[in-house]
């Protein structure tokens, strides 16, 4: 599991940076966000939650069978819109209402 | 490298800005008017097990049931090994923890009574993605200082055993904080990491359990000689493969059944406690019925649609693989397969030995959530009942005074830590990752691990000591270019502190009493001898092992003999 960086989305706000459970994203030379140690990622998304711009993705690992999609997730107030998108462009999206209950 | 030393005081030091930790912050400023400062290692908004969210509230007493019911199913499961008094006062907490977990904003579904929506017979439902962010916005009051990317690492001792506040460093910055304090909370979580885990290659983190709970907590106590419970309760999750997301949501959630490769369902033919829904699948496994799922197949798209949200809420991995995959639960059953062990108070009953009121055998050293033993099944809202009672008496048993911190004390401290920073030990070509790698290997092999199927005996247990005895002593070699790497090897040391406890109380429960969590292939069946606890704690430099007397609820227990 881990996360991947759209550099060039990226604006360097380092809000990314602090809310990661492990402490692994910190800012570059550059001004932009890089994960120290992608391996070490337990893939929570918290980092994707926080970042304005969804320049987070996550992805899983070809090692767990991973098949190449990257999740981006945007919030707004109580509602967040997860979006898969596949290598070949197909793109989903699941919104999801925080007032919500889960069902199960 | 040199560490700049920067000295801080409070009146409540509570060490893990967690579940546990930031509901003792929020128990102590409603009231007492004193200081309180909550030192974590990452950032409260996100840190712990709460981070990704969670799915339900797994501990609640629903309408019809007692608390007493609660403590009963907790016995039992745990095959007898539990603290009656410590899961009576958790229990009776459970549903105020829930309710302030509504006022401070959370999400739980409600019956047309007003009453909360039961799913089974202990827990409610929820919507906990924002969980852990509304506990760290509740925590934002005057008294309340956080102090954030400080990663604790020893107690501070003052005289006869009592702790006077911790020493901490800087994730980022060389910073060797000394925090004094009048009473001290233990809140760091359990250890993950110990064992190899099942994705042990890029994926390694992909774990059930938090990668960053490394025991800290557990290790400061036994090297300070407190006394720890039960660390042979090891706890092993039935998890969806690969993605090691909690199943929850589809077995007592949608009542997804346990089936084995040729479509039966096998649960009842092992029991329904935990470990024994482990058992099962590791021994369909064995005799060549597995792999084992869990039969989603038949499910609507409607219902799809509900899991799919749910686990977006909790474990967004396992959503993105049936997304990535094309295959939702209705058209393919969800592989399981059993973790690495963890060591957690939350779910089993490992960890700090502590009176009723929660106090450690270390004076004005508390403990509660994952790092608190003798009461499992505690989840979210028994980490909080947990951190309320322990916040409570903390209260009460404060010492008067700030202890002045012994200039020795802290110079032995940052001496040792610069040890790692400075390069000036010999080059032994070994690395933080590269003994950690060793130390799950060993602990894989030897000490019952996923390859082992759970299973140790005496001969490779003692291999085990010996292999984590030179991993300890190498990793003292170690040196390290800067503080953030100086912390993934502080958490090593951890996790070989832990381990070296762990592997004493394996060998001195010469039983095998919880089928699937572990098996002693010496002593492989249940013995009523050991129908009490395991106890240990560190006397010049050897783990001593203690057996003690069940104690039940009713009684109130107390440290007469620390
Ligand atoms: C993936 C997952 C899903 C779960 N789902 C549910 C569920 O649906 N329902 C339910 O009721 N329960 C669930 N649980 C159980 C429940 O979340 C835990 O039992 C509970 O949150 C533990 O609380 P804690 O305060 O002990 O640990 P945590 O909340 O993990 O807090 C420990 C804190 O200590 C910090 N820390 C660690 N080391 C140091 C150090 N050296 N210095 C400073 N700080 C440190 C950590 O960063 C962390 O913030 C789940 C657990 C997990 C892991
Ligand atoms: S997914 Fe979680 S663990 Fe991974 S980098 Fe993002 S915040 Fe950190
Ligand atoms: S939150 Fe997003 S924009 Fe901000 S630093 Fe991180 S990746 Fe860049």
């Amino acid at each position: 599991m881990s996360i991947m960086i759209d550099d060039a989305a990226c604006r360097g706000c380092g809000r990314c940076t602090a809310v990661c459970p492990g402490s692994l994203i910190s800012l570059n030379k550059n001004g932009k966000a890089w994960i120290r140690r992608p391996q070490r990622c337990w893939g929570c998304a918290s980092c994707a939650k926080e970042c304005p711009v969804e320049a987070i993705a996550l992805y899983l690992g070809a090692d767990i069978g991973g098949a190449g999609g990257r999740m981006t997730v945007a919030q707004e107030g109580s509602q967040l819109t997860w979006t898969l998108r596949m290598p070949d462009g197909c793109e989903q999206s699941i919104v999801v209402n925080l007032q919500d209950a889960n069902s199960y | 490298m040199e560490l700049k030393v920067e000295h801080i005081e409070t009146d409540f030091l509570v060490l893990g800005g967690g579940t546990a930790g930031c509901y003792a912050a929020l128990t102590f400023s409603a009231r007492s008017a004193a200081k309180v400062l909550i030192a974590e290692k990452a950032n409260i908004k996100r840190s712990g097990c709460l981070a990704a969210g969670v799915n339900a509230l797994n501990a609640y007493i629903t309408t019809g049931h007692t608390p007493q019911d609660y403590v009963d199913y907790a016995r039992t499961d745990a095959a007898g090994i539990v603290r009656g008094d410590l899961l009576i006062s958790m229990s009776r907490g459970l549903n105020r923890a829930a309710q302030r977990l509504e006022e401070i904003g959370l999400t739980i579904q409600k019956n047309p009574d007003g009453s909360y929506m039961a799913r089974g017979e202990r827990n409610i439902k929820i919507n906990g993605e924002n969980i852990k962010p509304l506990l760290a916005a509740a925590v934002a009051k005057p008294q309340v200082t956080v102090l954030e990317r400080v990663a604790a690492c020893s107690y501070i001792m003052g005289a006869d055993k009592r702790v006077a506040g911790a020493y901490l460093v800087g994730v980022d910055d060389p910073v060797l904080y000394v925090i004094s304090a009048r009473a001290v909370l233990c809140a760091t979580g359990g250890a993950a990491g110990l064992y190899r885990p099942n994705n042990p290659g890029f994926s390694g983190h992909k774990m059930w359990y938090p990668p960053f709970n490394t025991g800290a907590g557990l290790a400061m106590g036994i090297q300070a000689g407190a006394e720890m419970t039960s660390l042979e309760m090891r706890f092993v999750a039935l998890r969806c493969k690969d993605t090691i997301a909690p199943t929850g949501t589809l077995a007592q959630g949608m009542g997804a059944r346990q089936i084995n490769s040729l479509g039966r369902v096998y649960e009842q033919d092992y029991g329904l406690s935990t470990s024994a829904r482990l058992y099962g699948t590791i021994t369909e496994n064995l005799e060549g019925r597995g792999p084992c799922f869990l039969r989603t197949v038949g499910a609507t798209s409607e219902q799809d649609a509900e899991i799919e949200k749910a686990y977006l809420n909790m474990a967004p991995s396992q959503t993105l693989r049936w997304l990535e995959s094309g295959l939702p639960p209705s058209q393919k059953n969800v592989e399981i397969e059993g973790t690495e062990p963890y060591i957690v108070g939350g779910h089993t009953a490992s960890g700090y030995w502590v009176d009723t009121h929660r106090e450690t055998t270390l004076k004005c050293l508390f403990a509660a959530g994952d790092v608190a033993g003798g009461c499992p099944q505690k989840y979210v809202t028994g980490a909080l009942a947990e951190a309320e009672i322990a916040t409570e008496a903390a209260i009460s048993y404060m010492s008067d005074e700030l202890k002045q911190t012994d200039i020795e004390q802290t110079q032995r401290i940052k001496v040792w830590l610069e040890s790692h920073l400075m390069r000036t030990m010999p080059e032994t070509g070994d690395t933080v990752d590269g003994l950690e790698e060793e130390m799950q290997a060993l602990m894989d092999e030897q000490a019952g691990g996923i390859t082992s199927n759970y299973q140790y005996s005496q001969a490779s247990l003692e291999q085990a000591a010996a292999g984590i005895y030179s991993l300890s002593k190498r990793a003292k070699a170690l040196s390290v270019p800067d503080m953030p790497e100086l912390t993934y090897l502080l958490e090593l040391r951890e996790r070989l502190i832990v381990c070296r406890s762990l592997l004493a109380h394996l060998a001195a429960r010469k039983e095998s009493r919880w089928p699937g969590f572990a098996k002693h292939a010496d002593y492989p069946e249940q013995d009523d001898s050991f129908r009490c606890y395991v106890n240990s704690k560190l006397e010049d430099g050897k783990v001593k092992v203690l057996f003690r007397d069940l104690v039940e609820e009713g009684e109130v227990y107390e440290h007469h003999d620390r």
